[in-house]
């Protein structure tokens, strides 16, 4: 095994990126994902990685070009955050509708306003149904490995959907981990090239992106969620594929010490690490706690939830999203709603924390998972945890 | 100011009209069967763009009437390959499909061969919306040709007012009325707007004059490197005109001077061999279209004047402009 080496995580990020020997880049600066496009230019610059980065003049460019090159047949990467992936909305469908490989990195940050450059997951949760498939990394090594699986699963034929791999701002893009890299032979070895359905050129004209009448656009809408259900299986398959060739394990729902739990946290992102202080320190107590990280947000993975939550009492959903005037957090409207028919077994309680780059500490776990076992009469749809009155 | 000596002078050979276009590509790249409006401009120019452009050219399509007309799935006129993603972005799409096309070559992962890729819009979708994009596209210098096919309002979602709408048109969300004699801006001059942007080859163009129309496109496809045309397309439905007055309407907004053929080559301005001596009054080009038919004597001489004058910036470029490499000789 390779040794492990200290780098920060964007860094780290574009690192893996350049091994996937990628085509073309277009990436338009936003904090905090700018270390993943300065330090992958660095590498182009230094003629490590062969290939385009263009300099877009604004995030909708910056998909819009990554989408041409996808539709040449060039294996296509961009990167962004918060205010820059809402300048994308417009395209985000469309990448999906013509089912482009594209690989989009987000340094997850708050929405304005007002204008906040720090951690929360309200960017990605507004571009939840753009018919992507949307992974969550919860430290650097995870985010290595998921940006060279996410190549492969988008570009394989039964898939062929652009993905975005999440990474919390700051909390995870600017902190320095120990990284164990594959060697570019592994990599290549892992990941063959690029060989496009259909390519925009002359040698075989196409027309891409054509004008759907009511007639064929339900049908069209039904192949792509056909096509991000499905993902899934390819997903599990190259996961699978990963750990055999590397040691390491992913799957959708992840779970630190929830077998028996009485009460289970579900997390995303890097706080699943805070979180799994707090249980072990809640444990020690005596509470017989656990913890539920969902690394899968789309396709959602409804069977490996149920399995999951299965014995416990009370499920503490914790999110980092608000739905303004809405059911709460939208991590937990989705799990109330995969949980439905299961419901009467078990408690759902939703916390929305850590917004805007709000510290989440371990004896916030603490105390809100003491809080959800407090006996109530009734008990708020939601709460916004740690209000400063 | 005179225009004496400052216009080419009519060079056209004897009977060139009867054989320039037996020069033309036969084959048809943009087939009929499309569903565009009769007499549309547009479809005739990008017609004769394609045949300009030949087979080894990828299009990226702003949103707009030729994406609509010419798409509806199963169907398509384009035998060019061709992509649509978005209204504002068919110069950003472009800048992918050129480094996506560049970077496969050299890596050896598509035949080994130039294609050129070409980005095309609508007024709206160049010279507002996708103004930025375009402006991106040709600052980062993509070997793009960009071409905008002006029809001087968004005909497509039913006629409504662009910056590239003339002074004085009626349209749909800048009507004439009591208190109003509808578009109260002057058209956007975006070929300027490329010209500053240091591009070797601009140039404005109409489909009433298909030679001309033609070579810009081969010569400005000939260039490595970003290059812009601006193509005055007439649309009979958004111009409330007959429908077969489209090609003559395009020859009388040339020769009243509304919309002056010319071309920036290397910083060196150029009036076609089109342009009369003497331009046309304008009353004779606007009193054919019901979009101006409101428009009285007052306003009719004051856009006299104001063509007048930016006819005269035009000559006055024409007349003083250095080529960049006679300013560096």
């Amino acid at each position: 095994m390779a040794k492990k080496v200290g780098m920060e995580v964007a860094i780290a990020a574009a690192e893996a990126v350049a091994l996937c020997n990628i085509d073309v880049a277009a990436v338009y600066p936003i904090t905090p994902n700018t270390h993943i496009a300065e330090h992958l230019s660095e590498i182009v610059a230094d003629g490590r990685l062969d290939a385009e980065f263009i300099t877009v003049e604004s995030e909708h460019s910056a998909m819009s070009a990554a989408m041409g090159a996808s539709a040449t047949g060039a294996r296509s990467f961009t990167a962004t955050s918060s205010q820059g992936l809402m300048y994308m909305h417009e395209v985000l469908p469309i990448a999906s509708a013509m089912r482009l490989p594209i690989v989009m990195a987000i340094g997850n940050r708050a929405v304005s306003g007002p204008i906040n450059i720090w951690n929360d997951h309200s960017d990605i949760m507004l571009e939840r149904d753009m018919g992507w498939i949307s992974l969550f990394v919860n430290n650097g090594q995870e985010a290595v490995d998921l940006f060279i699986q996410a190549f492969k699963i988008a570009e394989h034929r039964d898939v062929l959907l652009p993905i975005n791999v999440n990474m919390d701002g700051f909390q995870l893009t600017h902190v320095v981990e120990p990284i164990d890299f594959p060697t570019q032979s592994q990599v290549d070895k892992f990941l063959p090239l690029y060989k496009p359905a259909a390519s925009i050129h002359p040698d075989n004209p196409v027309t891409m992106g054509t004008l759907g009448l009511p007639e064929i656009f339900t049908e069209a809408c039904k192949a792509r969620d056909e096509a991000l259900v499905n993902s899934k299986k390819v997903i599990l398959q190259v996961w699978k594929e990963w750990e055999k060739m590397f040691g390491r394990k992913y799957e959708p729902v992840e779970s630190y010490k929830a077998t028996g739990a009485d009460v289970l946290l579900l997390t995303m992102g890097s706080m699943g690490e805070t979180a799994e202080i707090a249980v072990d320190a809640l444990r020690s107590e005596g509470v017989k706690a656990g913890l539920l990280n969902l690394r899968m947000w789309r396709p959602f993975p409804y069977d490996e939830l149920k399995k999951a939550v299965k014995g416990a009492k009370i499920l503490v959903v914790i999110d980092r999203a608000i739905s303004y005037g809405g059911p709460g957090g939208p991590v937990c409207s989705e799990i109330r709603s995969a949980l439905y028919e299961e419901e009467k077994h078990r408690e759902i309680v939703n916390y929305i924390i850590g917004l805007g780059g709000r510290d989440v500490k371990v004896e916030d776990f603490i105390n809100m998972v003491k809080l959800s076992l407090k006996p109530v009469k009734s008990r708020p749809t939601y709460e916004i945890y740690g209000v400063r009155e | 100011m005179g225009t004496e000596g400052l216009l080419l002078k009519n060079t056209i050979v004897q009977n060139f009209d009867l054989y320039a276009p037996k020069l033309v590509d036969r084959e048809e790249y943009f087939c009929s069967g499309h569903r565009a409006c009769q007499g549309c401009g547009e479809a005739l120019a990008i017609r004769l763009m394609c045949k300009a452009l030949g087979k080894e050219t990828v299009i990226a399509n702003a949103t707009g009437c030729m994406e609509v007309i010419a798409t509806l799935y199963p169907t398509t006129a384009w035998k060019l390959p061709w992509i649509h993603v978005a209204f504002p972005n068919a110069a950003a799409v472009g800048s992918g499909v050129e480094a996506g096309l560049k970077a496969l070559r050299r890596k050896g992962r598509i035949a080994d061969r130039y294609v050129k890729t070409v980005a095309i819009g609508g007024d709206g979708g160049t010279v507002d919306i996708g103004l930025q994009a375009l402006s991106g596209a040709m600052e980062r210098g993509h070997d793009m040709l960009y071409v905008c096919f002006d029809n001087e309002a968004y005909m497509n979602t039913g006629i409504q007012r662009s910056s590239a709408t003339p002074f004085g048109a009626s349209t749909t969300t800048a009507p004439s009325g009591k208190v109003s004699i509808g578009n109260k801006t002057w058209k956007k001059n975006v070929t300027e707007i490329m010209v500053a942007h240091n591009l070797s080859y601009v140039a404005t163009a109409c489909h009433s004059y298909p030679i001309d129309f033609m070579n810009k496109v081969k010569k400005a496809i000939a260039i490595k490197g970003p290059t812009y045309i601006h193509c005055l397309s007439v649309c009979p439905t958004g111009w409330r005109c007959k429908s077969e007055e489209c090609i003559k309407l395009g020859r009388m907004a040339v020769e009243t001077g509304a919309f002056p053929l010319y071309e920036v080559e290397r910083g060196k301005y150029r009036l076609n061999a089109e342009m009369p001596e003497k331009l046309r009054p304008i009353r004779d080009y606007l009193k054919i279209q019901g979009r101006f038919r409101h428009l009285g004597t007052e306003e009719i001489d004051w856009i006299q004047k104001r063509i007048h004058l930016e006819y005269a910036k035009l000559l006055n470029k024409v007349a003083h402009s250095k080529s960049w490499e006679e300013l560096t000789a």
